[in-house]
């Protein structure tokens, strides 16, 4: 008997026990399912939830593979600061390779297996499929997480995300919270002293620091991002070309904003992201940007101020330092998170980008905002959908009072 | 004045089996069946008992909400059988047709000399009344409101639909002296559409608003008419009269005779031979694909691949249906079917689904769902293919909920699930669209209606 056979006897075998959601999640997983369309129309597109997930886990496969040989080069280039002097032969080295094995790697298996596992629990419990969510959440966390994150952390992290971020609420779709990002904000509330700082975003950074302070005479790495310097109104070395391909420390997966804006064509393209959103939100950053540079041209904010550093950033600087672009093309097109409607989204997108670039400059003691503005927002797009929805509300009263006149 | 209608939005679904432009007669079924479920939220009240014979136009069962509203039978003959489910609930009534089809005779009138109330106990006795449909609600007509205009769509743009202009060519005078009736009854216009690049026999009638409809489906669905031409408010009734039941009515008129018979078009990939026939309303399927269907796990549907009724052989063509629609069941697994690239299936997306690389390939779609069924999760999709100004999503989740306030506010007056059968086609999610709006209907109507 063909394996297809034998997975289908299985299915008839499991149908209507506690297991069946466990056991469809892995079979669907090999054979689209045999349903039939039953009422309503007798065909159907060919686009399923899984499809749509996959093409969005596609999308952020070379900002993974990127961050994997970052993560190297940051490390080595940390102790030996001439490897930055020819970036390219450096850069795609296999040393720098294991160290995105040996460190990036288990957060993806962390990740994947500890948030796949909670929901395979629930599905079980609450008797329904297992929801494909989680499959673009399991790679968007080892993505925005610093690399020196200890995997017990991760695995708390995840547990707490999945299960109050989303499975309260009832699963995939019925979500307010982007789950990835309450697993980062659970991260940064929770160990404040590991997710910011200089010491976490360079593999080996915390590791040295402690040997030196155990009286080690070896060099310190650093392990500084740049918006951390200029949170402390420091310069940094790094030129537009490493910011914009991503030769920086950062996050795993957020740094080359040139792979960023691929996967964004590639979303567009595939009409599974919304370039609404995310054209507004570099729209809402460019702003914001601007309207501080302008401060700043006008001498109202002096270098001799805490924000100076931030606030004179180059707008276009904004947009490539940071998470800025990861989470504008990854973390604000969650549809189930974001603004539903069309004009919606182009508000949320605005207000993610100008609130981001102003949490970034006025908290200076963790300058990255993307993610807390995403999660802002989040708890208002329902908000703003509602003010769209009523207009057309209105114009539908409207057309009656006016037949009435 | 003719007020053309262009709608962007909307979504072709080509797929095999147009029907080539040939009629055959089919002969006279030896059983038809009336199914009261046709007539969505009628609760039918039998008047001829099992045993009895009937002519054709004779009514067979009536309206328990308003006894003037008769449902006949389509041939002459002897009532059968009176096939009941759950809680005695009839699901069809049969009638085998003694092979002569006699017609009772209801008298030839002069439509433009009657008046409205006259034209409106003709349509009531000889069994017509049900043609004439209601929105809000989709439901047969109340005949105690007055409604503020009647459309008619004579363009249909859904897959594989059967070409009206094909159909009703000929028919001039019985759709004319049909509108002179029903123009009656209505305070307001007659608007009558037609597609844009067509000869439609309904194009020179008199008394009507002629609108010419261009742009994909849903553009020939009446509901996208209306709400682009006269969209309904709050407390205002429309009705809506297919053109092939105003051909019955018109025959009614000039020769008495409740004449059933239209032009059904056999469609799909699963007929040897896709074409027009000319049967009576109720024939059984069997009768009408007779040595033309191949079936072999093949979907028979009542009507288009969107909005149609499944059906097996042994049933009966829709009372509303001018169609019947044979496509392959896809009950088989599909080797990692959702992650590699798709050439042979219809999407919205470019999802590594290639169906926008050649926007006039015609497809072989089958039955299966393409996935599982799951909550809402993608927007901005429905928007694409759905031209009314409502908010599908937003509508379809206060549908759920049952927020009444809300489902009124949003514009559930609007609606009729063929509204939403493009939505759910393309709905990534699975969900019943069409199943939510008729159940949300169904609640409007008996709490606001």
């Amino acid at each position: 008997m063909s394996l297809k056979q034998n997975l289908h006897n299985l299915k008839e075998k499991y149908k209507g026990t506690k297991m069946a959601p466990a056991f469809n999640a892995i079979h669907t997983f090999l054979y689209m399912p045999n349903d039939v369309t039953r009422g309503g129309t007798h065909i159907k597109a060919a686009d399923d939830l899984k499809r749509t997930m996959n093409i969005v886990i596609m999308a952020m496969v070379p900002c993974l593979l990127f961050g994997m040989f970052n993560a190297g080069y940051q490390h080595y280039a940390a102790i030996d600061a001439s490897l930055r002097d020819n970036v390219l032969v450096n850069f795609f080295t296999f040393d720098n390779f294991w160290i995105g094995i040996i460190k990036v790697l288990p957060l993806v298996i962390v990740s994947y297996g500890v948030g796949l596992g909670v929901e395979f629990i629930f599905a079980i419990i609450k008797r329904h499929e297992v929801e494909e969510g989680y499959l673009v959440t399991g790679m968007l966390v080892p993505l925005i997480v610093p690399i020196d994150t200890p995997l017990w952390m991760l695995a708390v992290a995840v547990v707490f995300g999945v299960v109050i971020g989303k499975e309260v609420f009832g699963g995939t779709g019925m979500n307010i919270l982007n789950p990835a990002l309450t697993i980062r904000a659970f991260l940064f509330f929770a160990y404040p002293t590991w997710m910011s700082g200089d010491k976490v975003w360079v593999y080996g950074a915390a590791e040295r620091a402690n040997e030196i302070a155990a009286g080690s005479n070896a060099d310190a790495i650093s392990g500084e991002t740049i918006l951390g310097s200029y949170a402390q109104n420091l310069t940094t070395d790094y030129s537009i070309f490493d910011k914009f391909f991503g030769f920086i420390p950062g996050s795993v997966g957020e740094t080359s904003t040139f792979l960023i804006l691929l996967g964004a064509a590639f979303l567009i393209f595939t009409k599974i992201g919304s370039w609404r959103i995310i054209v507004s939100t570099f729209l809402g950053a460019a702003a914001m940007g601007m309207i501080f540079n302008q401060v700043v041209a006008a001498d109202i904010i002096t270098s001799s101020s805490k924000f100076y550093g931030l606030m004179s950033t180059a707008w276009w600087e904004h947009l490539m330092i940071g998470g800025l672009a990861f989470g504008a093309v990854y973390m604000a097109t969650d549809p189930v998170t974001a603004s539903q409607t069309n004009k919606g989204k182009w508000i949320y997108g605005f207000l993610i980008g100008f609130i981001s670039i102003m949490i970034r400059v006025f908290n200076p003691a963790y300058p990255e905002g993307v993610f807390l503005a995403i999660l802002l927002m989040n708890v208002f797009a329902p908000t703003i959908d509602h003010y769209v929805v009523q207009g057309n509300v209105k114009r539908r009263l409207n057309r009656a009072k006016l037949k009435t006149v | 004045m003719s007020k053309d209608i262009r709608i962007k939005k909307g979504l072709d679904i080509k797929l095999i089996g147009a029907a080539e432009k040939t009629t055959s007669q089919s002969n006279l079924s030896s059983v038809y069946g009336i199914m009261p479920e046709d007539f969505h939220g009628i609760i039918p009240k039998l008047i001829a008992r099992e045993g009895v014979s009937v002519k054709a136009g004779e009514a067979i069962f009536l309206s328990k909400d308003d006894e003037r509203i008769l449902f006949p039978s389509p041939v002459s003959g002897k009532l059968i059988e009176v096939i009941r489910g759950a809680r005695r609930k009839i699901l069809a009534v049969k009638i085998a047709a003694d092979g002569k089809q006699e017609y009772q005779d209801f008298g030839k009138k002069d439509a433009s000399k009657m008046s409205a109330e006259e034209v409106k106990n003709h349509l009531f006795t000889s069994g017509c009344w049900p043609f004439i449909k209601q929105r809000p609600f989709d439901v047969v007509a109340n005949p105690n409101q007055t409604p503020k205009a009647i459309f008619i769509s004579a363009y249909a743009s859904a897959p594989l639909a059967a070409d009206l202009d094909y159909t009703l060519a000929g028919k001039e005078f019985e759709l004319q002296t049909a509108i002179t009736a029903i123009s009656k009854l209505t305070s307001g216009k007659v608007h009558v559409s037609v597609s844009a690049n067509s000869s439609s026999p309904l194009a020179k009638l008199s008394g009507i608003e002629l609108h010419k409809v261009s742009g994909p489906h849903p553009s020939g669905n009446v509901g996208t008419q209306i709400a682009k031409i006269n969209p309904i408010n709050k407390g205002e009734v429309v009705w809506v009269v297919t053109p092939q039941d105003l051909v019955i009515i018109g025959e009614l008129l000039l020769t008495g005779n409740f004449n059933a018979t239209r032009i059904i078009a056999l469609t799909g990939s699963r007929f040897s031979k896709p074409h027009y026939v000319s049967a009576i309303i109720g024939a059984s399927i069997a009768d009408i694909t007779k040595n033309n269907l191949v079936n072999d796990n093949t979907r028979i549907i009542s009507g288009n691949v969107l909005s149609g009724t499944q059906v097996k052989e042994d049933n009966f063509i829709g009372y509303y249906d001018n169609q019947i629609t044979a496509i392959p069941e896809g009950d088989d697994y599909e080797f990692f079917g959702w992650n590699k690239p798709v050439f042979d299936k219809i999407s919205t997306s470019r999802a590594f689904t290639f169906s926008w690389l050649n926007p006039n390939k015609k497809y072989d779609l089958t039955t299966n769902t393409n996935g599982e069924h799951r909550a809402f999760v993608v927007t901005g999709s429905y928007e694409q293919v759905f031209p009314l100004d409502i908010y599908p999503m937003q509508l379809l989740k206060a549908f759920m909920y049952k927020d009444l306030d809300e489902m009124e506010a949003l514009g559930g007056y609007e609606v009729a699930p063929e509204d939403f059968a493009l939505t759910e086609f393309i709905c990534v999610s699975k969900q019943p669209h069409q199943k939510i709006i008729r159940e949300g209907l169904d609640l409007m109507r008996q709490e606001l209606g």
